[in-house]
């Protein structure tokens, strides 16, 4: 085809000059980091993990890169576009740093073929991979899930823990290792850490979930560069810092602040590069709005009055699960007419 | 509608185990499919008890298919299968208590596993006694292997066990969601995908 | 043989044929079901007091008789023929009385959880926890019926100080110091709360019955006569 005189085709018009392999690079990019610090803190576990987690998440997509060229499909060969590393990336940041390196590799597997292939591929799947991944892992692995390695001291810092090497299927002795995170701290009323340990990362948690500054920074980074909606972000933060400080005024000493809803957890990590990814979050803006709004009031709701300790991961699913509903309700009225958005169609 | 006829009794049989697997192919009576398949044990007596219901009600409802007026033939067939259910119950308490309570009210649910009524409607109420009995078997094995095949995935990986019998060793890691109804659905959508792919003709 | 579509012509059928059909299956299908009962109905009580033999057992040491009794008004009340749920079993060896098993349940993580315990009227202690129905995750709350440091929790927990009850206490692994504190399973701090809640319930009541109506007196006639 050649120029047509009439091109008769569908939305989108405009197109930006930013492929999806630059946004997904430049994301994975943004998040060296976040990763420099959970080293720092958690050791020499931390790189494995990551490495194990990419590994499970790439693997699958290179065999279906495989099949599809076998199959002469025209689509561009989806394991150089780099969603499936960053899936491994992201998913690896929400895993404990203690977990044994199979499971994290499983879970990078479940993450892209449950998480994505299934549906169809990238830019089809209704939840965001990494998510469905850890939430397989938690489902499946509970105790191991749920066991935090304390924070490296300065000398142990290139120790690896013995579990990560914990023969595939057998289960690590996670409960020589276990302290207790910020969050499971305040549901069973003990006292909670110094908010900068809260802020600079020293506390025990997920691989990058501790660091709340620096992912701030590598959100914003990305926010200001127009690779994520700041829309999404900031209506998390601003919910969760509403209802938490809301709570907390309440009654002071039976809830945390809203502060320490901020900076404990992965609601930072879950807010800038989970809940913003653009395939699962709403398409209009005051769609993010609302979604943001929802995962906000849903984090603090599981934190405060649930049986879990975090509700970011779940929050972040359910709200993927409402996207096109806030999607049909919040469409812009098309110039010219009197359309009122909703089910009328 | 009903197979034609001339078909032979080992076609009849056969087709429940492979072609129109109830499981499987008609994605029938997912109740009990998902729901007590987290061990073979509990696979294979659920298996069990359908068949048996599925059986005897094949034969009544086969013997009985010139008398029972079209208008009640739904009510007859269900007091007949909630009968061959209660006493598959009784008899399931007898031999085990331990798997009764494992099992719960499936087995009282039986009674509204589809596949049953759907025979009973489908094939016995319009085929002689012997072929009904074919139907019936080749069904209710079906079933038994696609459910066992289920409880097993589910418990080697949810309990690291087979009949209770451990496979991996003491320190094997329990992936405790193949236990949970989460897991059923993992392993049943896979099954699926793998029947699929060996291709079944619809 | 004959084809498929001749059977069962819709057209008239009186509703008294529909009765007596319909009224012909039902009775055949009670026929069938009443003897099946009754054939398997012996089999299936040995099998329900084998079971709860063997749990009573498990709470009370020694014991070779258990008398199913609930507190009443004015005495303890036969409970044989209740259903269960607040029965407490006396147990005796020798016509002298070893210890109880009281049935409790409360909510779980899932459900509710029925559980047995024993319980030592002298010690003023529960003596052995067993669960008998829990829907609790397994691999996480399911540890309540099999984690030997959760359960050896019940082998000497006061819940009578000096006359007067003491609720027990749960505290994080480890912390446990005093002898109605409950060590908590790590990871399964709700279903390790739901039984401390149980029988935090139930231990007053227990008591109070006990201060309130004494105990029966041992069972008269003789134990070899009774016991399953």
């Amino acid at each position: 085809m050649s120029d047509p005189r009439l091109l008769v085709t569908t939305s989108p018009f405009l197109k930006d000059s930013a492929s999806t392999a630059w946004i997904m690079w430049h994301v994975s990019l943004s998040l060296a980091p976040v990763v420099l610090v959970a080293t720092w803190f958690f050791g020499g576990s931390v790189p494995l993990v990551i490495l194990a987690a990419i590994a499970g998440a790439v693997v699958p997509e290179g065999i279906q890169t495989i099949l599809r060229r076998n199959a002469r499909q025209p689509q561009a060969p989806p394991l150089r576009d780099g969603s499936a590393f960053l899936t491994g990336l992201l998913l690896a940041l929400t895993l404990p740093p203690g977990i044994p390196l199979w499971m994290a590799f499983l879970g990078g597997l479940v993450s892209v073929v449950l998480g994505k292939t299934v549906f169809g591929g990238i830019g089809s799947n209704v939840f965001n991979p990494a998510l469905v991944g850890r939430a397989f892992l938690q489902a499946a692995f509970p105790a191991t899930m749920t066991s935090w390695l304390p924070v490296a001291e300065a000398g142990s810092r290139a120790q690896v823990p013995a579990t990560l090497f914990t023969t595939p299927l057998l289960a690590a002795d996670v409960d020589a290792i276990s302290a207790a995170t910020p969050l499971s701290q305040a549901t069973f009323g003990q006292p909670t850490p110094e908010f900068a340990d809260l802020l600079f990362g020293a506390v025990p948690g997920s691989l990058g979930e501790t660091g709340a500054l620096v992912i701030l920074l590598a959100g914003l980074y990305l926010a200001v560069r127009g690779i994520v909606n700041w829309r999404i972000p900031l209506s998390i933060l601003a919910t969760v810092w509403l209802v938490g400080s809301g709570l907390h005024l309440l009654d002071p000493a039976g809830y945390p602040g809203g502060m320490f809803h901020l900076t404990a957890g992965g609601l930072m990590l879950g807010a800038w590069f989970m809940a913003s990814d653009p395939v699962t979050s709403p398409m209009t803006q005051a769609g993010c709005w609302v979604f943001g709004a929802l995962i906000g009031v849903l984090v603090v709701v599981i934190r405060v009055f649930g049986g879990l300790p975090e509700g970011v991961m779940y929050a972040i699913l359910f709200a993927n699960a409402a996207t096109p509903l806030i999607n049909r309700f919040t469409q812009p009225r098309t110039f010219g007419t009197r359309f009122k958005p909703g089910f009328t169609r | 509608m009903s197979p034609a006829a001339s078909e032979p009794a080992t076609t009849v049989f056969s087709r429940g185990l492979w072609k129109d697997n109830p499981v499987f192919v008609q994605v029938l009576g997912m109740c009990p499919v998902l729901a007590v398949t987290n061990t073979v044990m509990n696979s294979l007596v659920m298996g069990l008890a359908t068949s048996f219901v599925l059986v005897a009600s094949a034969i009544i409802v086969s013997l009985s298919r010139r008398v029972i007026p079209k208008q009640v033939r739904i009510a007859s067939y269900i007091l007949i299968i909630a009968t061959f259910v209660t006493m598959a119950d009784y008899i399931i308490q007898a031999v085990s208590l331990e798997i009764h309570r494992a099992l719960g009210a499936f087995i009282s649910l039986i009674v509204v596993n589809c596949i049953i009524l759907g025979r009973a409607e489908a094939f016995s109420s319009r085929n002689p006694v012997f072929r009904s009995v074919m139907d019936a078997v080749g069904m209710g094995a079906g079933f038994t292997v696609a459910i066992v095949a289920l409880g097993t995935i589910r418990e080697l990986l949810g309990s690291g066990t087979w009949m209770g019998l451990p496979v991996f060793g003491p320190s094997f890691e329990p992936w405790v969601v193949m236990v949970l109804p989460g897991g059923a659905f993992f392993v049943l959508g896979l099954l699926l995908l793998l029947v699929n792919l060996i291709g079944v003709e619809k | 043989m004959s084809a498929p579509n001749a059977i069962n012509p819709p057209a008239e059928t009186s509703s008294g044929r529909m009765i007596l059909v319909m009224g012909a299956v039902g009775l055949a299908a009670s026929l069938l079901l009443v003897g099946t009962y009754r054939l398997t109905a012996p089999r299936i009580a040995a099998n329900r007091a084998a079971y709860l033999q063997a749990s009573l057992s498990s709470v009370v040491d020694g014991a070779d008789r258990f008398v199913a009794l609930i507190p009443g008004e004015a005495g303890w009340v036969s409970g044989e023929d209740v259903p269960g749920g607040s029965r407490v079993f006396f147990g005796y060896a020798q016509d002298s009385l070893v210890g109880l098993a009281v049935e409790a349940a409360g909510q779980g993580y899932q459900d509710i959880i029925r559980i047995l315990y024993g319980f030592d009227v002298t010690c003023g202690c529960v003596v052995g926890m067993t669960v008998l129905e829990s829907k609790e995750t397994p691999g996480l709350g399911d540890k309540i019926e099999k984690d030997p440091v959760f359960l050896a929790n019940f082998k000497r927990l006061v819940v009578r100080q000096e006359g007067e009850p003491v609720s027990p206490v749960l505290v994080p692994r480890g912390q446990k110091t005093q002898d109605w504190e409950i060590d908590a399973i790590s990871g399964a701090t709700v279903s390790s709360q739901a039984i401390t809640d149980i029988l935090a319930a139930s231990t007053p009541g227990l008591l109070d019955a006990l201060e309130r109506l004494g105990q029966p007196a041992p069972p008269v006639d003789s134990p070899a006569e009774d016991t399953p």
